[in-house]
C-alpha cells in the first residue's frame, strides 16, 4: 500500500515540452530492503533513456514499475502527463483503480528477458492477440499490422511456427513486434539480450536500432551490453544502490565518467568482456 | 424438513465413537500391512530377474486400476469356495492392505528413483554388502521423498476404510448403517460420520506435513 | 458349471452392467472437470469469504470418504428436499468427490504456470478475465492432463461404489450374479478384468491420445 503522502504532487503534468515518462521521488522497497529511494528521472518523447549499473541496483525495477508489474511505496509516476499509478478524484490524487491502470497501461510496452511469448500461439497469433482481444480491432486488420511488425522485424517466414520452433533471437523479435502491434507511446526493453546465445544478439539489437532510427518511440532499456548502450542512446543512467549515481549522453558517461562507482562499474565491465 | 435431533445425537454418539475406535485399528493395520508389502513389492522391482519384476510390476498395476470395494468381496468370497475361511477382518485387512501395498509401492520406487547413483557406486567401493548397502545408505535417503506419498495414503487408508462395512467390519460407516436401519433416521447418523471423519483426516493431513517439514529441517534439506 | 457356461449365462448381465459403469465414469468425469475447474479458480478469488467457499468444498469432500458422501447424498439429502434418483445420486456423488480433487489439479497447474505469461498477458494489457482464459489455462490445460490421467482411473474405480445403494452398474450386477451362483472367484474375478481392461486399455490410452493431441495443438509435438 502507498503510505505515503501525495498531496505535493500534481494532478497532471503541464509544460511544453511534458516529458513522456517522470518518475517523482518514487521508491519501493521490499519489507526493510530499499530497491529504489526516491528516485527522480524525466525522459522525453522520443528519447532513449539506457539503464545501466550492477546487479540488485534496481534498474529492472525501474522498468518494471512503469509496466505496473510491482506496486510502488512512495512518490508518483507521470506518463504523458497522466499520474499512472496514482489518479485524480476531487482533486487530489488517490491510487489508481483498475481502470485507470488499464487505460495508462495502454500506452507502454515490454519486451522482456525471457522473451515470455505464448508457447500455446504461432507467431503470428502471438502479435494478434493484443489487438485482436484488448485494441478491439478485426481479425483482417490485426492480421496485417501483425504481418506488417513481422516483417519489419525479418520473421515473416516464421510466423505461422510455434516459440518452441524459434531461437532465442528469432523470439526476442516476435516478442518485439508483438509489444509494437499495440502501438505503444512508449517501450520497455528489460535485458532482452542477456539470455540469447552471443552469435544471435546482432539480430535483435539490429531490430532495436532500426526502431530508434526509423520511429519516434520513447524508450527504455535496461542492458548489459555497453557498446550497443553507447551507439543508440540518447543518455545512460548508471544505477548504484537504488539510486542514479551519474546520468549524461554516452559520450560523457562512458568517456569521461565523473563518480568513481561508474569508473569501477565501466573497469570492471570493460575488463571481463 | 431439518429437523436435527440433538437427544437422539446423544445417544448414538458413544456407538459411534467406540466404532470410531474399529476405524482407527482398521486403518493402523492395513497400513502396517501395506508399508512393509509395499517394501517387497518396490524391491522385488528392482531384482535383476526380469520375469518376477514384470510379474509384479503387472500385479501392482492390475491392483491399482481396480475398485478396493471389488477386491475387498473377491477376497472374502472366494476364499470359502476353495474351504478357506477368512473372518471379515482378515478378508478386509488382506485386501486394503494389499491395494495400499501397491500404492506405497510405487511411491517407494520414487523414492529409490531420487537416490543418486554415486550412492550406490561409493557403497560398492565400501565394499558393503547389498543388504547393509539397502539399510545403511539407499533405504535412509530414500525414505524422506517418499514421505509425503506415504502421509497421503495414510489419510487415504483411513477414508477407505468405510468400504469393509461391505462385509460386516463394524467399522463407523457399518455402525452408522445398522442406526439408520434400526431407527430409521440417517440424517444424524451419516452427519456425524461426516463429521468424525473431517475431524480426523484434517488434522492427520496436517500433522503429516508439519512432519514431512521437520523431516527435511532435520535431515538438513530444506 | 464351468467358467465357459458362466459367462454364457451371466453375460449379458455382465456386459449390461460394464455399460452402466461407463456411463457412470462418462457423466462423472464431466462433472468432476466442471466443478474442478470451477472450485479450482474460485479457490484463487483475491476475495476471502469466495475462495473460503472453494476451500470448504474442497476440504470437506476431500476430508471425508467417498461412500459417507455417496450415502449423505442418497439418504439425507432428500431430508432436505432434494431427492436424487440413485443413478444421478451415483454419478454426482462420484464427481463431486473427484471434482474436489481435480480442483486442487487445476489449482496447481495455474500456479505453475511460468510467471513471465503473467506478466507478458499483463503487459499486453488484456483483462484478468483473458490472461486466464487466452494465456493461462491452456497452459495449464497440458500441465495437468498427465494427473487427470490417474484422476479419472480413481474415478472409475469410485463408481463401483454406487452398487452400494443398488444402482445396477458391474458392481452390482457381479454382487447379485455372486449371490445367487456363490461362483465367487468366477464373478468377482471377471469384474476385476473388465475394470482393469477399461483403466488400462480405454482411459489410459485416451488420455495419452489427448495429451497428443493437445501438445500437436499447441505446437509443441
Amino acid at each position: 500500500m502507498d503510505t505515503r503522502d501525495v498531496s505535493g504532487f500534481p494532478l497532471t503534468l503541464e509544460g511544453d515540452p511534458t516529458p513522456m515518462v517522470s518518475f517523482r521521488k518514487v521508491t519501493k522497497s521490499y519489507g526493510s530492503l530499499v530497491v529504489l529511494d526516491s528516485l527522480d528521472l524525466d525522459v522525453a518523447e522520443g528519447e532513449m533513456v539506457t539503464v545501466i549499473g550492477p546487479s540488485g541496483s534496481g534498474k529492472t525495477t525501474v522498468l518494471r514499475m512503469l509496466m505496473t508489474l510491482e506496486t510502488i511505496n512512495g512518490g508518483v509516476i507521470y506518463v504523458d502527463g497522466e499520474p499512472l499509478t496514482h489518479m485524480p478524484e476531487g482533486g487530489r490524487l488517490v491510487r489508481a483503480n483498475n481502470r485507470h491502470m488499464r487505460q495508462m497501461r495502454s500506452k507502454i510496452g515490454m519486451c522482456f528477458q525471457h522473451f515470455n511469448l505464448f508457447p500455446h500461439m504461432t507467431a503470428l497469433e502471438n502479435c494478434m492477440e493484443g489487438p485482436v482481444h484488448v485494441l478491439g480491432l478485426s481479425k483482417q486488420d490485426a492480421r496485417e499490422r501483425a504481418e506488417e511488425l513481422l516483417a519489419m522485424v525479418g520473421m515473416a517466414e516464421k510466423r505461422d511456427q510455434h516459440p518452441s520452433r524459434l531461437s532465442g533471437g528469432q523470439q526476442q523479435r516476435v516478442a518485439i513486434a508483438r509489444a509494437l502491434a499495440m502501438r505503444p507511446k512508449v517501450m520497455l526493453f528489460d535485458e532482452v539480450t542477456s539470455a540469447l546465445d552471443p552469435e544471435v544478439i546482432g539480430e535483435v539489437t539490429t531490430v532495436i536500432r532500426k526502431l530508434v532510427s526509423e520511429h519516434n518511440l520513447t524508450m527504455l532499456m535496461v542492458t548489459h551490453q555497453m557498446g550497443f548502450a553507447k551507439d543508440i542512446s540518447d543518455r545512460v543512467c548508471f544505477f548504484y544502490g537504488g539510486r542514479i549515481e551519474e546520468q549524461g549522453t554516452p559520450d560523457e558517461l562512458f568517456g569521461n565518467p565523473q563518480k568513481e562507482r561508474t569508473q569501477q562499474f565501466l573497469s570492471a565491465v570493460k575488463e571481463a568482456g | 424438513m431439518f429437523d436435527w435431533r440433538w437427544d437422539f445425537t446423544f445417544e448414538i454418539l458413544p456407538r459411534l465413537i467406540v466404532a470410531t475406535g474399529n476405524t482407527l485399528l482398521a486403518a493402523g493395520l492395513g497400513y502396517a500391512i501395506a508399508v512393509v508389502l509395499g517394501l517387497v513389492l518396490a524391491l522385488a522391482q528392482r531384482t535383476p530377474f526380469r520375469p518376477l519384476t514384470m510379474a509384479v510390476r503387472e500385479a501392482v498395476e492390475f491392483v491399482r486400476s481396480t475398485p478396493l470395494v471389488l477386491q475387498i468381496f473377491f477376497v472374502f468370497y472366494v476364499g470359502p469356495q476353495f474351504g478357506i475361511r477368512l473372518s471379515p477382518w482378515t478378508a478386509g485387512m488382506i485386501a486394503i492392505g494389499l491395494h495400499y501395498a501397491a500404492y506405497l509401492s510405487e511411491v517407494y520406487r520414487g523414492g529409490l528413483e531420487c537416490v543418486p547413483k554415486g550412492q550406490w557406486e561409493a557403497a560398492k567401493s565400501l565394499n558393503l554388502s547389498m543388504p547393509r548397502t539397502y539399510f545403511r545408505v539407499i533405504l535412509p535417503q530414500a525414505l524422506p521423498p517418499s514421505l509425503a506419498g506415504m502421509g497421503n495414503y495414510l489419510v487415504g487408508i483411513f477414508k477407505d476404510t468405510p468400504m469393509l462395512s461391505v462385509i460386516g467390519v463394524a467399522e463407523l460407516m457399518h455402525t452408522a448403517n445398522a442406526i439408520g436401519s434400526e431407527t430409521y433416521r440417517f440424517l444424524e447418523p451419516f452427519t456425524l460420520v461426516g463429521i468424525i471423519f473431517l475431524c480426523i483426516s484434517l488434522p492427520t493431513a496436517a500433522a503429516v506435513r508439519f512432519f514431512e517439514a521437520w523431516v527435511r529441517r532435520k535431515l538438513g534439506l530444506s | 458349471m464351468s467358467y465357459f457356461e458362466f459367462l454364457s449365462q451371466y453375460s449379458d448381465r455382465i456386459v449390461s452392467g460394464t455399460f452402466i459403469t461407463m456411463a457412470l465414469t462418462v457423466l462423472a468425469a464431466l462433472l468432476a472437470v466442471a466443478i474442478a475447474v470451477a472450485a479450482g479458480l474460485i479457490r484463487m478469488a483475491p476475495n476471502f469469504a469466495v475462495r473460503g467457499v472453494a476451500m470448504v468444498y474442497i476440504e470437506i469432500f476431500r476430508g471425508t470418504s467417498l461412500l459417507v458422501q455417496l450415502y449423505w447424498i442418497f439418504f439425507v439429502l432428500p431430508l432436505f428436499g432434494i431427492t436424487l434418483e440413485k443413478f444421478t445420486a451415483g454419478f454426482v456423488a462420484v464427481g463431486m468427490n473427484l471434482g474436489a480433487y481435480g480442483a486442487e489439479l487445476v489449482r496447481g497447474a495455474i500456479l505453475s504456470v511460468p510467471k513471465g505469461q503473467w506478466e507478458a498477458a499483463l503487459a499486453l494489457n488484456m483483462s484478468p478475465a483473458k490472461r486466464m482464459r487466452r494465456v493461462i489455462l491452456p497452459q495449464a490445460v497440458l500441465i495437468m492432463l498427465p494427473s487427470w490421467g490417474n484422476l479419472l482411473i480413481e474415478l472409475l474405480k469410485g463408481t463401483a461404489l454406487v452398487a452400494l445403494i443398488s444402482v445396477a452398474d458391474l458392481m452390482f450386477q457381479v454382487k447379485q450374479i455372486n449371490g445367487t451362483t456363490f461362483m465367487s472367484a468366477e464373478a468377482f474375478g471377471t469384474a476385476l478384468i473388465i475394470y482393469y481392461v477399461l483403466a488400462r486399455f480405454m482411459i489410459t490410452p485416451f488420455m495419452r491420445w489427448l495429451e497428443r493431441f493437445m501438445m500437436r495443438k499447441m505446437g509443441r509435438a
